[in-house]
């Protein structure tokens, strides 16, 4: 699904990823673990397209096809989507309102009809139930006021909403408590299927207890120095990040 | 009226150029230009005016002779050269409006494009309306509904023809001719507008439309409307505008005044769409308008105005809160893109007991335009318990745009509570960068913050005027980020 050669980037001539390699396949759970500044969110943006950052060698292939040139909607709209670690606020414009032209435009550009009002609807209904969202919730402004588990709650039902073939989950852990934390989780494993895939990255080995991944990667100044299975993050844990570097 | 769909939006994106600048081609009986005693007279007279009518708009004329020019508001034009305009254009044919056949063709057309075909109005939708072109009222309809409750709603100078007692009475009562620059000039030369009477106790069945529009090259427009709701009446009045792409400035001076006697409601919402001038500034119109109600005892007067054309605008639609417990409401969002200049905000007079106020103002500003909110909250000796709530809300796009705020207050009661709200923000790279990554455009999501952030003032509109007003907005900040 998604395939990472040689990625080099930088923003302002500062060289942040070193040359990643990585691979995702279908149905698998990676999570990419590693210090402050070793690069993690870097790579999260990189992959949805920030254009603040300058993709300098090395390509990022989703399906076998090249994101090189695809803006970011592009790249939303062939299922790539990334759950932010600081997500906006959009004042005056409702949660319902946000997802429902979320959803339509991604319709639009792969040549589908708009959905219509009755189906969104009732798909609204089916994903708030599946991840326990009250529903007065949908009607208030995006992420406005929002504690940071509602936050991340939110964006857990947009990806709900938008079903993508890739999730990028930047660091949903942080600031949630351990119940906000198990609610996100739960979401996230219900959501979990053979054909798509969720990169979870994270400082913490914490939230890996809830979300169990197949492989974990640890990222070090802009590398991945180690691969393994999910003992590598208890490992992580027990040691700490330096004995790697 | 039909569904608005994003489609629809779309297709009118790829018109990035002024939509409505197409010149529609009559021919128009045009004064020479110039102003003097003898022009006012002459327009007078074309109108077939009374004689205390000419008489009132030659002291206008005095008035503005001895005054000069405002110069506090922050906006800055080359000043309009008064004597190089011609005051008074009118289609030469004047359709007696039994039907529609009878209106030009021309003229026909051009209502089409703009989406206001008469012919639908009447079947489809439950709008009077009183179409200004150019000067003079060519189509009045749904007479005959509104005159079965008593209503009058016709041009201003069929009005000083049938009704003089009433204009008489009432024109010149809130916006004296003396008040300033622009009213004594229009005082002195409006050619024609819109009035309306709702007697004693009607609730008006239907929103009173009326849509303007400058059409000759280089002709002022100067419109008058009147507007009075008598004892515990109600009317909802809509006003839009749009006008032809030009390349000379053109100077649009209207005078607007509302009355609202005892226990009266009066609603008056505006889309303002005047061709704003191009990418560089160039041409676009002067928009220098005076709006202004009054309120006796109970009455209530809510502006709501969706300002996004004009070259130069300088409004400020203001209530005078005479009655005790009157109610006035200023609901604007004013947008500016490239090099547009507004001034605009509004004056709240308490001068009776327990009235109340809200002022509502959004702005929203691109490219290098310059945007300012001027409002006064007058608090008068008397008006014991006055209240007021202001918020002004500023929202910028880009680092080469200005917005500004002049928040004047004066309270000689001490019983008075006046609150004031502002912020200012900016559409970030992280609110753009959050959209496209769920897949909305950068147009598109600019749209969606805009109209999230114009929410409460797009709200006040009646719905047909909201959909219309949303899909300027997008339109005026299309290609504004980015």
């Amino acid at each position: 699904m998604l395939e990472i050669n040689n990625l080099h980037a930088k923003i302002e001539d500062k060289d942040i990823l070193k040359g990643i390699n990585l691979n995702v396949k279908a149905g698998e759970v990676h999570a990419i673990m590693g210090p402050n500044g070793s690069g993690k969110s870097t790579l999260a943006s990189v992959i949805a397209g920030r254009e603040d950052y300058e993709v300098s060698e090395g390509n990022i292939l989703l399906n076998n096809e090249d994101l090189e040139d695809l803006a970011p909607e592009e790249r939303a709209h062939k299922g790539v989507f990334l759950s932010f670690q600081y997500p906006v606020e959009i004042p005056g414009v409702t949660v319902t309102n946000f997802i429902k032209t979320a959803i339509n435009e991604s319709r639009k550009a792969n040549g589908h009809e708009e959905l219509p009002a009755k189906e969104m609807l009732q798909k609204i209904r089916e994903k708030a139930e599946l991840l326990d969202i009250d529903r007065k919730f949908l009607s208030r402004s995006l992420n406005e006021g929002f504690s940071g588990g509602e936050k991340k709650r939110n964006e857990i039902f947009q990806m709900a909403m938008l079903e993508p073939k890739l999730s990028i989950l930047d660091e949903t852990d942080s600031g949630l408590d351990i119940d906000a934390l198990k609610v996100v989780a739960n979401g996230v494993n219900k959501l979990k299927s053979q054909d798509n895939a969720v990169v979870l990255i994270t400082h913490y080995q914490r939230l890996l207890e809830y979300i169990v991944p197949d492989y974990v990667h640890v990222l070090h100044d802009g590398k991945i120095v180690k691969s393994g299975g999910k003992e590598l993050a208890l490992e992580l844990e027990a040691k700490g990040y330096d004995w790697l570097k | 009226m039909s569904k608005y769909t994003e489609d629809d939006l779309k297709k009118e994106l790829e018109t990035k150029e002024y939509e409505y600048g197409f010149y529609t081609d009559i021919e128009a009986d045009k004064f020479p230009v110039g102003l003097n005693e003898d022009i006012v007279r002459a327009i007078s007279k074309k109108k077939n005016e009374p004689e205390w009518m000419t008489e009132w708009r030659l002291e206008a004329f005095r008035v503005w002779e001895s005054m000069t020019e405002p110069e506090w508001a922050n906006v800055n034009y080359p000043k309009p050269d008064f004597q190089g305009i011609s005051y008074y254009s009118a289609p030469k044919q004047k359709p007696q409006l039994e039907s529609l056949d009878q209106v030009d063709p021309e003229l026909l057309k051009t209502f089409e494009k703009l989406g206001i075909s008469i012919d639908e109005q009447k079947r489809l939708s439950n709008v009077a309306v009183d179409i200004v072109m150019d000067s003079v009222s060519v189509a009045t309809t749904f007479k005959k509904t509104l005159g079965e409750k008593g209503i009058i709603f016709c041009p201003i100078s069929e009005a000083i023809q049938e009704h003089p007692e009433l204009v008489k009475k009432y024109i010149g009562s809130v916006v004296p001719t003396t008040d300033n620059y622009y009213a004594a000039l229009n005082s002195a030369v409006f050619s024609d507008g819109s009035f309306c009477y709702i007697p004693k106790g009607v609730k008006c069945p239907m929103e009173l439309s009326t849509y303007f529009r400058i059409n000759e090259g280089g002709t002022g427009q100067f419109e008058r409307t009147l507007v009075v709701a008598d004892k515990g009446s109600y009317v909802s009045y809509l006003e839009g505008c749009t006008a032809p792409a030009r390349d000379e400035n053109q100077l649009h001076a209207a005078v607007v005044e509302l009355i609202a006697l005892d226990d009266a409601e009066i609603k008056y919402s505006t889309v303002q769409n005047w061709f704003p001038g191009d990418k560089d500034g160039k041409g676009g119109v002067f928009n220098f308008v005076t709006k202004r109600g009054l309120c006796e005892t109970n009455a209530k007067i809510s502006w709501t105005q969706v300002e996004t054309g004009s070259a130069v605008t300088w409004k400020y639609p203001s209530c005078i809160l005479k009655g005790n417990n009157s109610v006035g409401e200023f609901y604007s969002i004013a947008v500016t893109n490239n090099f547009q200049q507004a001034d605009t905000g509004t004056k709240m007079i308490h001068l009776g007991k327990n009235t109340k106020s809200t002022i509502i103002s959004k702005g929203i500003s691109a490219g290098k335009s310059q945007n300012s909110y001027r409002g006064l909250v007058h608090v008068g000796s008397r008006a014991e318990n006055a209240r007021n709530f202001s918020q002004c809300d500023s929202l910028l796009m880009g680092n080469e745009c200005g917005a500004h705020t002049f928040p004047y207050i004066e309270a000689k009661n001490k019983t008075a509570q006046i609150e004031h709200e502002a912020t200012t923000s900016k559409i970030g790279e992280d609110q753009l960068f959050y959209c496209n990554q769920r897949g909305i455009d950068t147009d598109k999501a600019i749209a969606l913050i805009v109209n999230g952030f114009s929410k409460e003032v797009l709200n006040k509109l009646p719905m047909e005027f909201a959909v219309e007003a949303q899909k300027l907005l997008e339109i005026s900040l299309e290609g504004s980020v980015g």
